[in-house]
């Protein structure tokens, strides 16, 4: 295993140094809303898990199709992790949901579009998942994983718009009309600030954790081709 | 005008070998049958079908039958080829592999459409209610050509899986979402006669992912497939 690379090593330090600075806006600068009070601080790490989380699928189902196209290994490991962890960012997403859904539509759980989606692209991939498991030989693993990235991605907006056609309570936070009615709010400034501070954090957080698992990816792909050379 | 003669021959001769191997053996579609009218039945003690709920619940009932029935049937056909070998012998042929998904995919949906042709009037007897409207017809038709098309792919792939029995279900459900919400819905409109101007958006969107994924479909059959 080749050593560390620096970038990696600074990339790291940063992601925690970006990560404690965005706790303490949500904590300290952010205000508290006026209406929903405390429990709306949720609001900024769920919307950025729910981003990496979307991020991660989008750069899986591309390098599915770059897999397709070149067939080199390393655009399935790629694929594979980036799926992994926006699986993991994706169900944080959902559950602080959930705790931000409580007090204010009084629910856990409502069958409204962008929740339904949620859960129905969590268990896309947790078939996609699945079916990895389920391929011994490495090379068919790696096309039927590709193929069912892409397909999952483009199921997708169907999901969204089939579920759309029936009415929303979501509150829309960009654009939105009479989101107040819903629970939604508009943002102030340093709202924003936290808002947008909080999806630059996650997104250097999902890359710095991408290339872990690539690496690591790398590794798990050496162990197989000497369990095989061995068989 | 010769290659797409070609292709329209290997098609159909792939069609015709599946409905040639089905009249002999009967196991699909008596296995498809059955199942479905067990789901009907269990549907009846399970949400007590009584004369008020039965309106509001067929087009769902229908459709769930469908998808069930539907996924047996594509797993038996993709598994008959696998374990018989067949398949390796259809990809040695020298045509189009698109060809043979596209073969197998028809193949499929006849069976399907058998089923469904089968359930209708059942279940129109059973409960009393006339489900030969043409709008449902189509959207049957529709929604059975999007569930058969993404269907028939995944079950290529979930045969040649280690969990081959339970894995089509799982990777075709999540997916399938889309079609079976908007088939519900708009068969759902045609029951209960609701203006044609609500229901168009769900046949839009039927007609949409219909494309979209045999589109898909066409473009990633040979790797699913290649050896």
């Amino acid at each position: 295993m080749a050593e560390k690379p620096h970038l990696l090593k600074i990339l790291d330090i940063l992601t925690l140094v970006l990560m404690f600075i965005a706790t303490g806006l949500v904590f300290f600068y952010a205000p508290v809303e006026k209406i929903m009070g405390l429990v709306q601080k949720v609001f900024y790490f769920h919307v950025a898990n729910a981003w990496v989380g979307m991020v991660g699928f989008t750069v899986a189902a591309i390098v599915g199709g770059i897999y397709l196209w070149k067939g080199e290994k390393k655009w399935d490991i790629a694929g594979f992790a980036a799926i992994e962890i926006s699986f993991v960012f994706f169900l944080i997403a959902i559950v602080s949901g959930s705790i931000w859904a409580r007090p204010a539509w009084n629910t856990w759980w409502t069958w409204d579009p962008r929740l339904t989606t949620a859960a129905i692209v969590e268990l896309i991939y947790a078939a996609y998942l699945l079916l990895r498991r389920g391929v011994d030989d490495p090379d068919r693993r790696e096309r039927f994983s590709a193929v069912y990235a892409i397909f999952g991605f483009i199921s997708i907006p169907l999901t969204f718009v089939s579920i759309r056609l029936m009415r929303t309570i979501h509150p829309v936070v960009v654009g939105g009309s009479d989101a107040a009615a819903q629970g939604g709010f508009s943002m102030i400034a340093p709202m924003k600030v936290t808002f947008f501070f909080s999806l630059f954090t996650f997104s250097v957080f999902f890359v710095d954790l991408l290339w872990h698992r690539i690496r690591l990816g790398v590794l798990e792909n050496k162990v197989e081709e000497l369990r095989w050379s061995v068989d | 005008m010769q290659r797409i003669k070609a292709y329209l021959r290997a098609m159909g001769a792939i069609v015709w070998k599946d409905l040639a191997a089905e009249l002999r053996s009967r196991e699909l579609l008596t296995s498809m049958l059955v199942f479905a009218l067990l789901v009907i039945l269990i549907f009846n003690f399970a949400l007590e079908l009584d004369i008020k709920a039965r309106d509001s619940v067929t087009a769902g009932i229908l459709w769930v039958t469908f998808a069930f029935a539907g996924t047996l049937g594509l797993n038996r056909s993709m598994a008959s080829e696998k374990d018989r070998g067949c398949l390796d012998g259809l990809l040695l042929a020298p045509v189009d592999r698109s060809a043979i998904y596209f073969g197998k995919a028809i193949g499929n949906l006849i069976f399907m459409f058998i089923v469904e042709i089968i359930v209708l009037p059942v279940y129109s007897v059973l409960y009393n209610t006339n489900l030969f409207q043409p709008g449902l017809i189509l959207v049957i038709l529709l929604g059975s050509i999007g569930y058969v098309a993404v269907g028939t792919l995944l079950a290529t792939m979930a045969v040649q899986v280690r969990t081959r029995d339970i894995m089509l279900p799982i990777l075709l459900f999540p997916l399938a979402i889309p079609v079976l919400i908007a088939a519900v819905k708009a068969s759902n409109g045609f029951l209960q006669a609701i203006p044609l101007a609500e229901i168009l958006p769900w046949l839009n969107l039927l007609i949409v992912y219909d494309i979209v994924f045999i589109a898909t479909a066409f473009m990633v059959f040979d790797y699913v497939v290649e050896e």
